[in-house]
């Protein structure tokens, strides 16, 4: 699909005089249908259509810490979901995700404190590990030429395990010990897990990050090379590869983003809290693939943005905290929440087939 | 093998820096509070050794990885066997079919003795009945109250987790609560519906229910806040797990809530955490003695033919309420992961 994105100036080069002009093929379609077969839109109008749903359906959602609130549940969603999202573009998925988070934040939290480090050696020893972590899967893939799915299920059932084991073996429990009172982690708060004031409210550092990589991401995908390349591995990898786009590289690297994003929440959620079970993190991989898909990420590949996954994120917190600030029955949670994500899926769908419908 | 040594010693190079530099960093990084050099290691309990014959036990339970409060049940059950000269065999599943298999494992392997937890009876019911007719007696812990004596197991050592709930409800009644959440980390979990159930029946004030991603810490703080704002006049947060409660103590900041928190279940954070006043309480259900308890009856009744509860009533190991005029007593073993 992205190919007739990129093709799009080729098409209309040649001036093809005569009648048959009017075949349908060539024909440039009005702005405005350009604009919604962008992949972002359809999730765009879902987000605006729950927000609105819940600005009249929860009173409190209308109070501006309220919105502070569902943007910092969105944003740690959303930040995991931004190299998840530049992963499926590029043709695979991570199931790792999940615990690649709690993986780095446990490495972090023990290295600091069984050798009484400052908390900052122990952040950079997460980024190498979780930059590991990725690069092995992308290797791994490559390498074997497997489905990302089968090394990413092999990948998160080892972490899961050495989540488990090791922090048991190193820490005699499973869950780490507190590091709130160690050098360096007033400064590593600061950075990943605090909060600012705008007009009275409480803002969650982690919003600013998450645009911030977005901006960073969407720029990134459409305006260099290495955009291309991710478009073009995840389109069809062999005429890539025939086109000169270093597959390997790109594939590899991707993941190793991925990874970077897991360090990065892993970090959030380290500093948040102060201590990290080894338990957790496990089903989150398929919130921020979810995320992704809703983002307008096609799961086949080739196709998506990144701003898209913003608005995922955004909705998933939305309907996830409106559900509560709207005071409904706790025991339909899970099923509200599903049939809202469906009916955003939908109404995203519905939209991008409206707008390439000649 | 000339041309091949070259570059290999050329890649290796960058790895030795790297690992030179971060020796050198790590000398000149060390944290000057906290860690663990400031963690003062405190000798086990040691009660001596039994002398009797060498047995074989196999504890097995429905635990989800990575859960604090299963880790203790598990030292409760390692202190008994190491006393009792027992070789302990555990094993957990949160999936109750293979939790079955894992108990039909214990029969195959011919232990002298089971303990086992009974979240889902039903899934269990069979394979009991293969270890009684096998001959190796089976105990209770933990969960299976209202079941134990059905499915013929020996003794149960646990706690009522209505019973609980119960008494936490009337604990709030003394410290003048007027409207607690009561915040679900797992939906659909049996025990802690229990534990919420409980809580709304001796309680006087109203009692809501909050289901939370438990698996998801940002997730938990979040709900939460968005809660205590959609009701502001909730003033006690009621979790479930000890790993919550700081989390909801800070929804309450977050929220600009006045609430209080109290919880179930305890851990070495709690404690200080009740020693400063932030969290109220927590009740106990003491899950170090439930393994150890279990471990030790099967023991009893093989070397001595004794039944914990006579055989007819469960041994309640909770609730045993901690907050802040008994904390200092606790916390010494909180620090140690055995309560």
């Amino acid at each position: 699909m992205s190919m007739t994105r990129q093709a799009e100036p080729a098409v209309d080069t040649p001036p093809a005089p005569g009648p048959k002009q009017t075949d349908g093929r060539t024909v440039r379609r009005s702005p405005a249908l350009r604009l919604l077969a962008r992949p972002e839109v359809g999730v765009f109008l879902g987000a605006v259509a729950v927000l609105v749903f819940f600005l009249f359906a929860a009173p409190p959602v209308r109070d501006g810490s309220s919105m502070a609130n569902i943007l910092y549940q969105s944003s740690t969603i959303g930040i995991m979901a931004l190299p998840v999202a530049l992963l499926m573009i590029g043709g695979e998925f991570d199931l790792s995700a999940g615990v690649a988070v709690v993986a780095s934040a446990l490495t972090a939290s023990m290295l600091s404190y069984q050798l009484t480090l400052n908390v900052w050696m122990g952040v950079i020893v997460a980024l190498v590990v979780s930059l590991a972590v990725g690069a092995f899967n992308g290797w791994m893939l490559v390498r074997t030429g497997l489905p990302s799915f089968l090394v990413t299920l092999g990948t998160f059932l080892i972490l899961q395990g050495v989540n488990l084991a090791v922090t048991k073996l190193v820490t005699g429990n499973v869950a780490t010990d507190d590091i709130s009172d160690m050098d360096g982690f007033g400064q590593a708060k600061a950075l990943f897990a605090s909060s600012f004031d705008v007009g009275g409210v409480q803002v969650k550092i982690t919003v600013v990050w998450w645009l911030v990589f977005a901006a960073l991401a969407t720029w990134v995908l459409l305006r260099t090379r290495y955009g291309n390349w991710i478009f073009a591995v995840g389109g069809n990898k062999e005429s890539a590869r025939a086109v000169g786009v270093p597959v390997t590289f790109t594939k590899i690297s991707l993941f190793m983003l991925v990874g970077f994003g897991a360090w990065f929440v892993g970090m959030h959620n380290l500093f948040s809290f102060n201590t990290v079970q080894s338990g957790e993190g496990v089903g989150q991989e398929l919130i921020y693939i979810a995320a992704a898909v809703i983002g307008g990420c096609l799961l086949t590949g080739g196709y998506g943005s990144a701003i898209g996954p913003v608005f995922g994120a955004f909705m998933f917190g939305m309907v996830q905290q409106g559900i509560v600030y709207a005071g409904w029955d706790p025991d339909w949670f899970k099923a509200f929440l599903g049939v809202m994500l469906l009916g955003a899926v939908l109404i995203n769908l519905w939209v991008q087939r409206t707008a390439t419908r000649r | 093998m000339d041309r091949s040594s070259h570059p290999r010693s050329r890649r290796i190079a960058p790895f030795v820096a790297v690992a030179a530099a971060a020796a050198l960093t790590l000398a000149g990084c060390s944290s000057g509070s906290g860690g663990k050099k400031a963690e003062e290691g405190g000798a086990d309990a040691s009660a001596g050794k039994a002398n009797t014959p060498r047995m074989k036990v196999a504890l097995v339970t429905h635990q989800a990885p990575g859960d604090t409060f299963w880790d203790i049940v598990r030292k409760g059950a390692e202190a008994a066997a190491a006393k009792d000269n027992i070789e302990l065999v555990y094993s957990s599943d949160p999936n109750a079919g293979t939790q079955a298999n894992l108990v039909q494992n214990a029969i195959d392997q011919k232990v002298d003795g089971i303990a086992v937890t009974l979240a889902k009876p039903d899934a269990l019911k069979d394979v009991i009945g293969k270890a009684e007719a096998a001959g190796i007696p089976v105990v209770g812990l933990n969960s299976g109250l209202s079941d134990w004596k059905d499915l013929g197991l020996l003794e149960f050592f646990g706690q009522d987790e209505s019973v609980a709930g119960e008494a936490f409800g009337k604990k709030l009644n003394e410290v003048g609560a007027k409207n607690a959440v009561c915040v679900i980390h797992e939906q659909g979990n049996v025990g802690l519906t229990q534990r919420c159930d409980g809580v709304k029946k001796t309680f006087e004030g109203r009692t809501q229910i909050l289901n939370v991603n438990g698996t998801d810490m940002p997730s938990v703080k979040s709900t939460i806040t968005a809660k205590l704002k959609q009701d502001s006049s909730i003033d006690y947060v009621v979790t479930l797990g000890a790993p919550f409660a700081p989390t909801a103590v800070q929804s309450t900041g977050d929220a600009g809530s006045e609430a209080k928190v109290a919880t179930f279940d305890l851990n070495k954070e709690l404690t200080k955490a009740i020693e400063a006043g932030d969290i109220q309480f927590a009740v106990d259900q003491q899950p170090y003695l439930q393994g150890y308890l279990a471990v030790d009856g099967l023991w009893l009744y093989e070397n001595n033919g004794n039944y914990s509860g006579g055989g007819e009533q469960p041994v309640l190991t909770g609730p045993a309420f901690v907050d802040k005029s008994n904390v200092d007593a606790v916390s010494e073993y909180a620090a140690k992961g055995t309560r």
